[in-house]
């Protein structure tokens, strides 16, 4: 009976599911055509002295509001910002498709092609619709706001960018004073698009598509959006440098929590309630191309300037370290991971060269705006000493079947670099780590007494008790609505031609 | 009429084909297949997870040809292919009853 009631239940969400959405869809064009432009009104003719200030603040990436002349975006600033936000996408598109398609077997491939492009069409839509507002909004902390509202803005934006209003060429000047923040918006999309994406490594091979994206819906609710407002947002808990209001002022520049943490963590969850794969440590299961994923290694590395460069919010001081840190951290571990191997076994594998790349380019990842080049190097061998020794030797001690090592790789190294970022990062490289907000939170205070890792480690510590309860609770949600695991004839038949009604490869050309 | 199918290393396809063209053989089918005999495989290793290969990659060649020029052939791949180290394959002969020219539809000696 209860199973007959879940299967209606499917049914019904299935059917009544396009209805939804076409509903959501008038919904929010109705709401956009009603969004109100800003008007700029007649100002006065700025003085010389006004426009000189106001161009030293656009060069140093600064308020211009103290000159007088209303804020308008930059074209220096954004013409990288946009670049930024094309490559972070390219990540995932065709970045992981190449990387994880070319991990898995031949039989799979399509499976992580589709989950990669499925995610980002179905991640676009909720960030369009309500994910934006509720991580980059603060109308929960406004004047009269609610007491629930107030008590719920350290972890929720705000309803007042729903569907996308007021989302245009002005600056959003909570978070960039020179770029549009709809440009903004659409680089902070790409970040919440991988990072489901990335999850989905660990239950590769065996887990079914509608399953994957019922998972990723109910996931990007429950963690993505309130984790990354924590974290990211004007008014979120965690964020040190920019909440002047912040109850753990931890520093996390490009996601070492809200990208990396939280996906590696949330692999390690499902993966373990997901079971191993049929076969799993009798059969072999070797990447059926190992061209396609050092092709991907080299994309996602590529991307990864955008994702840490451009996390800066405009081409400052501050990217051009970032795009120096992020490049010697992500060589650092790519040489120390190979060099393991040959010391190990004799042969330096490309895998080796692939996997330890990206360990350090995840540890580099909260760390890149605020280490400067030495600390970069020491965050890039760590993360590729420690994550080799997750994949290989505890992967084996604890026998969980996480098919790409999501969990050893960025679970592990972003967890690593969060606590290293803590001991490594200097006010010589990011000056804001002094500014106003951090002196205020107490940021400032735990820098210069030595203790920011002691506040990262506490932010590490939030982010678990969100991550691994949330998540547990989501894949029994998620195998009580649509089941997980297409069962044991499909799975070795391979997801492709049962979930997609395609093959990877075909003979006859 | 004979087919002699030989299972070589993959790198002596050359100089076996060179060999046989030498001797006047005009055409060949060439696979590449997977298999194993007393040469061991070899270990893989992916992020630690250690795989046993067996099935080692070889070149599996057939040619068609008149009884007379059986010996002959086998000689010439013998000695082409020949490393003296194990895995080096081997040769197969088995009789053939029949084969047509689809152009032509000559049969027999004539369409091999």
């Amino acid at each position: 009976m209860v199973w007959v009631k879940i299967r209606n239940f499917q049914s019904i969400m299935f059917r009544s599911l396009p209805l939804f959405i076409a509903a959501l869809l008038f919904l929010g064009c109705t709401l956009s055509l009603n969004a109100s432009s800003t008007s700029s009104g007649t100002a006065p003719t700025p003085t010389l002295e006004q426009r000189a200030a106001y161009a030293d603040a656009e060069r140093n990436n600064t308020d211009p509001s103290t000159t007088g002349i209303p804020p308008m975006a930059s074209p220096a600033h954004t013409s990288w910002m946009m670049v930024s936000a094309a490559l972070v996408l390219f990540m995932t598109i065709p970045g992981l498709v190449l990387f994880y398609g070319g991990l898995v077997r031949q039989k799979n491939v399509l499976s992580m092609a589709a989950l990669c492009l499925g995610i980002t069409a179905l991640v676009a839509m909720i960030w369009w619709a309500v994910g934006y507002s509720l991580v980059f909004g603060r109308s929960f902390a406004a004047e009269g706001a609610s007491g629930f509202a107030h008590a719920a803005s350290p972890f929720l934006g705000g309803t007042e960018f729903f569907f996308l209003r007021n989302v245009g060429v002005a600056p959003n000047t909570d978070y960039a004073f020179w770029i549009p923040q709809s440009v903004f918006c659409v680089f902070q999309l790409t970040f919440a698009i991988i990072t489901p994406v990335l999850i989905f490594g660990a239950s590769a091979e065996r887990m079914k598509f509608t399953s994957v994206i019922v998972f990723a819906f109910l996931w990007f609710f429950l963690v993505y959006i309130p984790l990354t407002h924590m974290v990211w947002g004007a008014t979120g808990l965690m964020n040190g440098v920019w909440n002047p209001k912040a109850a753990v002022p931890a520093i996390d520049f490009a996601g070492g929590m809200v990208v990396e943490m939280a996906c590696g963590w949330s692999a390690l969850v499902l993966c373990l309630i997901l079971g191993k794969r049929r076969g799993y440590g009798r059969e072999p299961m070797m990447p059926h191309s190992m061209v396609l994923a050092s092709v991907g290694t080299g994309v996602l590395w590529i991307g990864w300037y955008g994702f840490n460069a451009g996390s800066a919010l405009a081409a400052d001081g501050i990217a051009a370290n970032a795009f120096l840190t992020t490049t010697l951290a992500g060589a650092a571990a790519s040489f120390v991971w190979p060099l393991l191997e040959f010391l190990q076994r004799g042969k330096p594998s490309v895998l080796g060269f692939c996997s330890g790349a990206v360990a350090g380019l995840v540890g580099i990842t909260p760390a890149c705006g605020f280490v400067d080049a030495g600390g970069a190097v020491i965050v890039g061998a760590a993360a590729g000493v420690i994550s080799y020794v997750a994949c290989t030797t505890l992967k084996r001690a604890l026998k969980y079947d996480d098919t790409l090592d999501v969990f050893g790789v960025h679970g592990v190294s972003g967890t690593v670099g969060l606590i290293l970022t803590g001991v490594l990062a200097t006010s010589v490289t990011n000056p804001n780590l002094l500014g106003a907000a951090a002196s205020s939170n107490g940021l400032k205070a735990a820098l210069e007494g030595h203790t920011l890792w002691l506040v990262q480690l506490k932010a590490i510590g939030i982010t678990l008790l969100l991550l691994i309860p949330a998540t547990l609770l989501i894949t029994l949600v998620v195998r009580a609505l649509v089941g997980l695991r297409p069962g044991g004839e499909i799975e070795s038949q391979g997801l492709d031609i049962h979930d997609h009604g395609e093959e990877g490869y075909t003979m006859n050309g | 009429m004979k087919k002699i199918e030989a299972i070589i290393k993959p790198f002596k396809i050359e100089e076996v084909k060179a060999a046989l063209s030498e001797m006047g053989i005009e055409g060949m089918t060439v696979t590449e297949v997977k298999g194993f005999g007393r040469q061991k495989g070899h270990t893989e290793i992916y992020r630690g997870s250690e795989y046993t290969v067996d099935f080692l990659p070889k070149i599996k060649l057939e040619v068609v040809l008149a009884d007379n020029a059986v010996e002959g052939a086998i000689k010439a791949i013998v000695d082409a292919a020949k490393t003296g180290k194990i895995g080096d394959g081997k040769v197969f002969v088995l009789p053939v009853e029949n084969a047509i020219r689809i152009r032509t539809g000559e049969t027999g000696d004539q369409a091999v």
